[in-house]
């Protein structure tokens, strides 16, 4: 009997999962293993898409301190942990999280016609797989009613208001799987980026009130282990003078844009070019150090040239959009000009000098 | 009658082999081989690689085709089989994102029968895998030399146990076969014309690099280590067999770059490195030098040296039984350091040129004897030690302090080629 009344539902709410979700009352749904859903909707994060994507019971939405830059889409991010299990803080690592763990990031972007309203492109999930994390990326459909398993990823033409104000179409990258494990892979195990101490270390304006994310998590059981957030490390906001001085905020931007690829276990690390907070060697933050081998770089000689922007190759190749030589390699089609002028200012305000 | 029986039971398999092929084939992996059909190459190539289980074969057909992105595979044991270097063409003139024409973040890789085209960046990267395999690629930039090329051609990089063979590269604007920080490798039996540098081998150990045709590029064969970079102490580095002839193509590297400061007319460059030997090699015509050995600090700057994991000197390098001939007739006159040499010898220059710099003992200047750059039975050549580090002051034509022997090293031998007789090696 339950299972046609299901079938029922099943039927009823194909092409339609939205509200269905909240009809059946279900809370998330998680996978483990191989075969992984074709359908956003299958794992029941959402119970309404289209401008207000709603989380589920007991996802949890959250933000970073400071975010990857990624074209100027809006980034909405939740996490589902299975009940009955938690996070295990790390001071500097991602956190360790439990097999089931679905982490979401959503990118949407403005309506141009009706500036306010949104449009969701795609959905990344990170699920915390019995064999490790994997990512799966969904693509929303036209409708806004649900979004597709692709892991091939795709591209998608949007629109976005530049820093000048002005909209323009651009050829937005929607990342197949392996461009996921290029950013994600340490030492080529799949882990979270952003969930760590020193990004989720500040408020989110919940439903009951605002209140510092690791003090929530903890209170929900999503979190074991994490001291008061005075205790924990917190990088600063990029563009807000307020939480850090200009060193601080620009280490915080090329940690969150650059670290994924540029620490020891990343993919470049090979390059010897390091980039993550916690990095305290000058020759490795790039002073004076040679490319050696990263190709193209405008002639110029070293990747940071203290005191001088324009002579430093890490501001030339932010400055990019050739694929050759654009940095990141993957994740943005056009520039930040904001995010280039505090590391401009961070480069201007090193001081030493190059031989 | 049994045997009409078997056979009829054959026939029955091959039909059944047949029809289940022709259906399922083109999308099905199943840990054996996929044929992809010359429609569903640009197509489904970036999804059979993201799907590939272990042990799979993508086998591509003949035809040329068209990426705007890096394909990209990360399962280990996979291998791509064209059916030729020019009748399967990977072509990504179009690219429009990536900075890898293919890029290989697996082990147990083999790719074979394959041309890769106009990547936007390096053609095919291959970063931290064991056991790759790189056997009848061509890569290539159709425009011929450009400094707006990609850089590398073939890339292994932090990889072990790296064979390349029977493979061509043309036109990169860095190396055309560059293998980087990683261990055991053997490259034999290429092509590299066109390219900036033809084959490098960079902070890594124990390679065994023979019979490759080397000509017409800005520089031969590299063997050296750079500094800043994570993987150090390169060394251990055979060179026989291989013709390196009139490497005089202007150098086309981007400024910036090391290679820029690479003479034209460069046969071989062995730099800041212990353990090479070069032997039963033909290098000529190479008009700044046929073999430059030289320490980094006669290429760069003092405070790099100090970098206490780099060692800048050049160390037990023997160079024997080679025929050289032709070298330094016409030094670059693009590089200062270079005119300013040519300037206080005269030309030629030289077939082997040696920077005299060795490594200070006990905080005293080491003797000649010390640094063991041994060159014997090489024929008629001219030899110059430049004396780098006194500013060309202390210039010598003899090379009667390099008159000795170092034992041979030994063969690289790779699982890959494990069972195939390998060249025996050379020593005294």
């Amino acid at each position: 009997m339950r299972g046609v009344l299901m079938a029922g539902f099943a039927l009823f709410c194909s092409g339609f999962f939205l509200s269905c979700n909240l009809i059946q009352g279900t809370g998330v749904k998680t996978f483990v293993e191989e075969p992984f859903p074709d359908n956003l909707s299958e794992w029941r994060l959402f119970v309404k898409g289209g401008a207000s994507l709603k989380p589920n019971q007991n996802v949890i939405p959250y933000d970073l301190n400071t975010p990857l830059f990624s074209d100027y889409a809006e980034k909405h991010r939740a996490v589902w942990i299975p009940e009955g299990s938690s996070a295990t803080y790390s001071e500097n690592e991602p956190f360790d999280f439990p097999v089931g763990t679905v982490i979401a990031k959503t990118f949407a972007f403005p309506s141009q016609e009706n500036d306010g309203n949104e449009k969701l492109v795609e959905t990344r999930l990170l699920v915390r797989a019995k064999s490790g994390w994997v990512a799966l990326p969904y693509i929303w459909n036209e409708e806004q009613t649900d979004a597709t398993l692709e892991v091939v990823g795709g591209t998608r033409e949007v629109p976005v208001k530049n820093s000048a104000g002005v909209w323009e179409k651009i050829r937005y990258n929607i990342p197949n799987t392996n461009e996921c494990a290029q950013c994600h892979a340490q030492s080529k195990i799949m882990l979270p980026i952003g969930p760590k101490a020193r990004n989720l270390n500040r408020n989110y304006p919940f439903s009951t009130g605002p209140e510092n994310q690791l003090v929530y998590w903890t209170k929900i059981g999503y979190l074991s282990g994490a001291p008061s957030p005075d205790k924990a490390p917190r990088a600063a906001v990029w563009n807000d003078p307020s939480t850090g001085s200009l060193n601080d905020r620009a280490r915080a931007y090329l940690d969150n844009n650059c670290a994924h690829c540029h620490q020891a276990s990343g993919s470049a690390g090979y390059t010897g070019f390091l980039l993550d907070l916690n990095e305290r060697n000058a020759r490795r933050l790039g002073y004076c150090k040679n490319p050696n081998s990263a190709g193209f770089s405008g002639d110029l000689l070293y990747d940071l040239v203290p005191g001088n922007p324009d002579e430093s190759i890490l501001i030339y190749r932010m400055l990019s959009t050739r694929p050759k030589e654009m940095m990141p390699e993957i994740g943005r089609s056009i520039i930040h000009p904001e995010g280039i002028e505090l590391i401009r200012q961070w480069v201007a305000s090193l001081e030493g000098e190059c031989e | 009658m049994r045997e009409s029986r078997s056979s009829e039971l054959v026939c029955l398999m091959c039909l059944i082999t047949v029809l289940f092929t022709a259906c399922v084939a083109p999308q099905e992996t199943n840990g054996l081989v996929s044929s992809l059909a010359p429609g569903d190459v640009t197509t489904k190539l970036q999804e059979e690689l993201i799907k590939a289980k272990p042990g799979a074969v993508i086998e591509l057909p003949e035809g040329k085709f068209s990426f705007d992105k890096t394909l990209s595979l990360t399962v280990d044991n996979v291998t791509i089989r064209g059916k030729g270097m020019d009748k399967t063409v990977l072509s990504f003139s179009g690219q429009k994102a990536g900075s890898a024409g293919m890029l290989v973040k697996a082990g147990d890789f083999l790719i074979e029968d394959v041309g890769i085209e106009d990547a936007a960046g390096d053609a095919l990267k291959i970063d931290g895998g064991t056991n790759i395999t790189i056997r009848r690629v061509r890569v290539e930039w159709t425009g011929g030399p450009k400094t707006t090329n990609g850089p590398y051609g073939l890339y292994p990089v932090t990889c072990k146990n790296v064979l390349i063979e029977d493979s061509v590269a043309i036109a990169a604007s860095d190396a055309g076969i560059y293998v980087g920080q990683s261990d055991q490798v053997v490259i034999r039996r290429n092509r590299a014309e066109k390219n900036v540098a033809a084959i490098e081998i960079e902070n890594t150990k124990n390679a065994d690099v023979y019979e490759n045709n080397v000509s017409d590029n800005t520089g031969g064969i590299m063997v050296f280590n750079l500094p800043d970079l994570p993987v150090q102490g390169g060394g251990n580095v055979r060179v026989y067999n291989n013709r390196i002839i009139g490497n005089n193509n202007p150098n086309f590297a981007p400024k910036g770059q090391v290679v820029y400061n690479l003479a034209t007319g460069t046969g071989m460059l062995i730099m800041a490195v212990r353990n090479v030997e070069v032997f039963n090699n033909e290098i000529r015509d190479n008009n700044s030098a046929n073999i430059n050995i030289v320490s980094y600090l006669s290429a760069s700057s003092a405070e790099e040296i100090k970098n206490p994991n780099f060692y800048p000197y050049v160390n037990s390098i023997y160079v024997h039984d080679n025929r050289i001939s032709g070298g330094g007739k016409d030094p670059d006159s693009r590089l200062p350091k270079w005119q300013a040499l040519a300037q206080a010898t005269g030309k030629p220059l030289g077939d082997i040129i040696y920077d005299g710099i060795v490594e200070p003992v006990n905080g005293k200047p080491g003797a000649v004897a010390d640094a063991r750059v041994c060159l014997r039975n090489n024929g008629e050549i001219t030899f110059l030690n430049f004396d780098g580090a006194g500013g060309f002051k202390k210039m010598s034509r003899d090379s009667k302090p390099h008159d000795c022997s170092i034992p041979a090293l030994a063969a690289i031998s790779l699982p890959q080629t494990a069972g195939t007789s390998e060249k025996s090696g050379g020593g005294m």
